[in-house]
């Protein structure tokens, strides 16, 4: 009986206290289920900014998604430090595309139908990112690819789909031409695997060297299931001067050891593309015969003597050393090439969503368009890399790339960085025309 | 129960999970509407594979390079030729059931062990094809199917590809015909010459029957239903590309038989829904999700070691085909 006395109790305004806990609660909930409606503002401002970050945490990509999730995670750190975008925080939500293009399409489907991103973003391997484009067109989904590929200029993807923060492949393999020519030989032989991406840099290097006035003496294509090489070395000519490689997979060790073995100590100049010992220290046995020959680098590994504050800052803030390994552990070597197309792609992001006063997926349009509107990225802490033009047509960036020397610790040293000019080419695609 | 009752209920629990399947579409979210039509066009592979090894006891490794057929027998004609979807499947399907005839015509002549190795190389050999010819295919990269070609007229019909819910359906049709074909074929006099080859081929064969001939026939159409599942999901979902064909792909549809049940219609669509989500599920939690996958698998063959369906078969209705 005392308990009912006292739940029922009346006060001096004549409402008993049940009663008006009821009504509190009541009205509680109404304002904070209208307080979309009548507070938009405020209510926006709270709500994170979702961008899903299609990674390879398992795959044959793995070693790349690693420190593409740590350089992810950095920059959406620093992005919320500085005030995050808009205003409104950043979130990053991972998901594992496997390094397989219908895994890579679920996970898209996954961000723009159940976490309801506003942006689909991340992932390197060509195949991952081809197979989920048609998907992210047809679901409307803005997609920053961090591929390198020169599938997003070439214009078969889609007006989603834009590559900002990395030069693509076809444009840094013509940039090498001038200066291979000029310093290493003008008669080359290639050495590249039988597929998509071998074929890029066959097809591209062999137009660019000849317009330098030079010419591909031999193509050796070798098929991608090889474990032995010797058998092509014999193929090349002996009036070589350059041998051009792109090897990659497992078996890239293997190919350097026997061509150390094929060539002895009378080789040929060397020249390579560093993306198959991405995340491999080049002081690891068997590479000894590396030393003095030349890799392309997107960004150098190594800090180099002219090293820029942007560059320090972003290896400190993502964790890297000045010989490109974790600061964390030594041996665990970044990709470091490659990985800063992460970094810069979240803060173009950034910067095109407030451009169009982004606020929500309804101004996805809006989005889009001010991605188009982007002319260049100034070297700064948002493009470590370094400066790039952006060309809307193909939503495509274009920057400096660079040659180093390994010496002989596995160190490497810059010794040329192209203009921006010289890896332009000529296209009449343009996705601006396609409807959104 | 007698047998006109089973063959009933059978059919009724059959065509129970279609309408469950149809009725889904109504009440899903619109992501779980999206995966369930790639879980239906994966089932459909499973079920085909399922042919061949649950009902007829042939392993085969390499029935990723029937998927690829029809994934690339339809991609291949509409990027190159412009050709339109319905002719575009079906040539596909057609690619699919010729390649099964003419590995079935090579492989079969080898049993057990030899006929798994046999059947994993051919895969292997198409992969690499399809490889070679990258100027054609593209190999690693893939192929886009383009825009104006994902929309096509049928019966006065206008079918968009793009949109979801019509992807849903024309999968859930796809499933339905394939679920009625498996379920006619093994309730049949086929069927049971199928289940006689495998618990015994000598016996089958001194019993007068062409075993060469029945295993060459389901064979072919467990290639033919393997290659409909991937023209169809080349066609729906828009790309090709030369990992659908690696050895992935062969092991996938055997993963879901076995935790599905295999010998049964619902044990592979039971097994491709329960692996789909397995994996995205512990995807969210742990990128170790492989290995949670392979523990429940491990965990299965202790437990159920016929698959969840087989174990119910086989405690519970005798009569589910």
């Amino acid at each position: 009986m005392k308990q009912k006395k006292e739940s029922s109790s009346t006060d001096v305004t004549g409402v008993s206290s049940s009663r008006r806990r009821t009504l509190k609660t009541i009205g509680t909930g109404i304002a904070a289920a209208t307080a979309p409606v009548w507070f938009p503002r405020a209510y926006a401002a709270s709500e994170p900014i979702k961008i899903g970050a299609q990674l390879h945490r398992t795959g044959i990509g793995a070693s790349y998604g690693r420190w593409y999730e740590r350089t992810a995670t950095a920059a959406v750190n620093l992005i919320n430090e500085q005030g995050g975008i808009n205003g409104r925080p950043v979130e990053l939500i991972v998901e594992d595309d496997g390094t397989d293009p219908k895994r890579g399409t679920e996970v898209l489907e996954k961000f723009a139908t159940q976490h309801k991103v506003d942006v689909a973003y991340g992932t390197l391997f060509s195949h991952v990112v081809i197979g989920s484009s048609p998907r992210a067109g047809e679901l409307k989904l803005p997609y920053v690819v961090c591929s390198e590929g020169h599938h997003v200029a070439s214009g078969k993807l889609n007006r989603y789909v834009f590559q900002p923060g990395i030069t693509d492949v076809r444009s840094q393999v013509i940039s090498m031409a001038p200066w291979i020519s000029q310093n290493l030989g003008k008669k080359v032989t290639m050495m590249f695997p039988d597929f998509a991406f071998g074929h890029d840099h066959r097809d591209y290097f062999s137009q660019a060297i000849a317009e330098q006035g030079g010419e591909v003496l031999e193509l050796i294509a070798v098929p991608p299931t090889e474990t032995s090489f010797t058998r092509y070395f014999p193929r090349i000519p002996r009036d070589t001067e350059v041998l051009y490689h792109v090897m990659v997979g497992p078996g890239v060790l293997t190919f350097v050891k026997e061509m150390g073995q094929h060539f002895g100590k009378k080789r040929p100049e060397i020249f390579g593309f560093i993306d198959s010992l991405e995340a491999v220290d080049l002081a690891t046995p068997q590479l000894e015969f590396l030393e003095g020959t030349y890799f392309w680098e997107g960004n150098p590994r190594y800090a180099q003597a002219d090293q820029s504050d942007f560059d320090k800052q972003y290896r400190a803030a993502v964790g890297v050393d000045g010989k490109g390994a974790s600061l964390a552990d030594p041996k665990d070597v970044s990709t470091y090439s490659h990985m800063f197309a992460c970094w810069e792609s979240l803060f173009i992001i950034k910067e095109a969503m407030e451009l169009a006063g982004y606020r929500s997926v309804a101004d996805k349009n809006a989005f889009i368009e001010a991605m188009e509107s982007l002319q260049k990225f100034d070297e700064g802490l948002a493009h470590p890399q370094g400066n790039k033009i952006f060309n809307p047509k193909l939503h495509q960036s274009f920057g400096h790339q660079h040659i180093s020397k390994v010496g002989a610790d596995g160190s490497m040293e810059v010794v040329h960085k192209t203009s921006i000019e010289d890896g332009l080419y000529e296209s009449d695609v343009d996705y601006t025309q396609m409807a959104l | 129960m007698d047998s006109k009752n089973s063959q009933i209920l059978s059919l009724g629990i059959h065509a129970a999970v279609v309408i469950s399947f149809y009725a889904l579409q109504y009440v899903l979210p619109e992501y779980h509407l999206l995966a369930l039509t790639r879980i239906m066009l994966l089932a459909i592979f499973a079920l085909g594979f399922n042919l061949l090894f649950g009902y007829t006891g042939l392993l085969s490794l390499g029935h990723a390079m029937f998927f690829a057929a029809g994934m690339y027998g339809a991609g291949l004609t509409v990027y190159h030729f412009g050709w339109s979807v319905p002719g575009a499947f079906l040539f596909g399907v057609v690619c699919g059931a010729i390649l099964g005839f003419v590995i079935g015509m090579i492989a079969l002549r080898t049993t057990g062990v030899a006929f798994m190795i046999v059947t994993l190389m051919f895969a292997k050999v198409s992969y690499l094809v399809i490889v070679y010819f990258t100027t054609y295919t593209r190999g690693d990269e893939g192929l886009v199917m383009p825009a104006e070609f994902r929309g096509f007229e049928l019966l006065g019909m206008s079918i968009s590809l793009t949109d979801s819910v019509t992807r849903y359906n024309l999968a859930l049709l796809l499933l339905t015909l394939t679920m009625l074909i498996v379920f006619l074929l093994v309730r049949g006099r086929f069927g049971r010459a199928l289940v006689a080859i495998r618990e015994n081929e000598s016996r089958t064969r001194m019993l007068g029957y062409n075993t060469f001939a029945i295993k060459l026939k389901v064979l072919t159409a467990s290639a033919a239903l393997s290659a409909m599942a991937g023209s169809a999901y080349a066609l729906m979902f828009a790309y090709i590309g030369s990992s659908f064909a690696t050895i992935q792909y062969s092991i996938d549809p055997l993963l879901y038989t076995l935790l599905g049940g295999a010998g049964t219609v619902l044990g592979p669509v039971f097994g491709t829904f329960s692996m789909f989500y397995l994996i995205d599920i512990a995807s969210e939690y742990t990128s170790a999700y492989l290995l949670v996958t392979g523990i429940v698998l491990v965990l299965l063959i202790l437990y159920f070691p016929k698959g969840v369906f087989g174990a119910i078969r086989q405690k519970y209705c005798r009569w589910l085909p």
